[in-house]
């Protein structure tokens, strides 16, 4: 039996990875793929504690992270395109309008 | 045994997502997102999840990155020489927020880890499956959210189609 602090701390190793792509890459496709691996890792800690705690509803909530996902993935990759074309770059310090 | 298969997968799994950090290849990147996306399908399956590793799998390798390959190959992007210039704050923050999540949850070990839940609320899992578990939940208590999430995939839909196409309200200004 493994203690629920182990799958604690590799969901939040795995967090604290994409937190971290989220802010050192240029990228914005690894971006995109950083919140991906956070997700994921709030994923792990939903079944994780489904499992200990014998209920299913974290399954259930791992289910509606995953519509979320997917929806994000959708809109974020049209947004990508959208940026591509105006200025053909995905670099993020490229957009920089909104900036104060 | 099962701690072996614990230790496996999330070996890989840390490895494969600071890989996806990592790599300056975007597709190399998403290659060993796929392959983390596998593990943490592997870790459901120890977790008696089998339903939520399947759907891992299918939506998550199946279509998702394949969706992040097929933008990665139509902008056919030169890969970055180097990291973001705050590179060294993110790092920072990295490493600080970790030694805290360490700390406190060596501090959690202390104490035996006992269940909180009692026993006696435990599901027949064994007379019922997963699927069929996950299944009832959904259609009585999680209704409402199982029918927002659909209309979260609606608004997704129309709003990458709204996004992506080039000229959508230039028509009727243009004829």
């Amino acid at each position: 039996m493994i203690p629920i602090s182990y799958y604690v701390t590799l969901s939040a190793i795995v967090f604290i990875t994409g937190v971290v792509g989220v802010l050192i890459r240029r990228n914005i496709i690894i971006i995109l793929l950083s919140i991906e691996l956070m997700l994921n890792a709030t994923n792990i800690n939903f079944v994780a504690f489904s499992n200990h705690f014998h209920n299913v509803a974290g399954q259930v909530f791992v289910f509606f992270a995953l519509t979320v996902a997917a929806a994000e993935v959708a809109v974020g990759l049209a947004i990508i395109i959208a940026l591509y074309r105006s200025k053909s770059s995905i670099n993020v310090d490229e957009f920089q309008l909104m900036k104060w | 045994m099962a701690q072996l298969f614990f230790f496996y997968f999330a070996g890989i799994i840390v490895l494969t997502s600071i890989l996806v950090v990592a790599l300056r290849n975007p597709v190399y990147s998403a290659l060993s997102l796929l392959i983390m996306f596998f593990h943490v399908a592997g870790l459901y399956v120890t977790l008696h999840a089998e339903f939520v590793a399947a759907v891992q799998i299918i939506v998550y390798a199946g279509a998702i990155l394949v969706l992040y390959l097929f933008v990665v190959m139509l902008l056919n992007l030169k890969h970055e020489d180097r990291y973001h210039a705050q590179f060294p704050v993110g790092a920072l923050l990295g490493v600080t927020i970790l030694t805290e999540v360490v700390l406190l949850l060596l501090q959690q070990h202390g104490d035996p880890g006992t269940p909180v839940a009692p026993p006696d609320t435990v599901p027949p899992a064994a007379a019922i499956g997963n699927t069929e578990a996950i299944g009832e939940a959904l259609y009585s208590t999680y209704v409402f959210p199982f029918e927002v999430a659909s209309l979260i995939l609606l608004v997704a839909m129309i709003g990458a189609i709204v996004l992506a196409k080039r000229d959508l309200f230039d028509v009727n200004r243009k004829a």
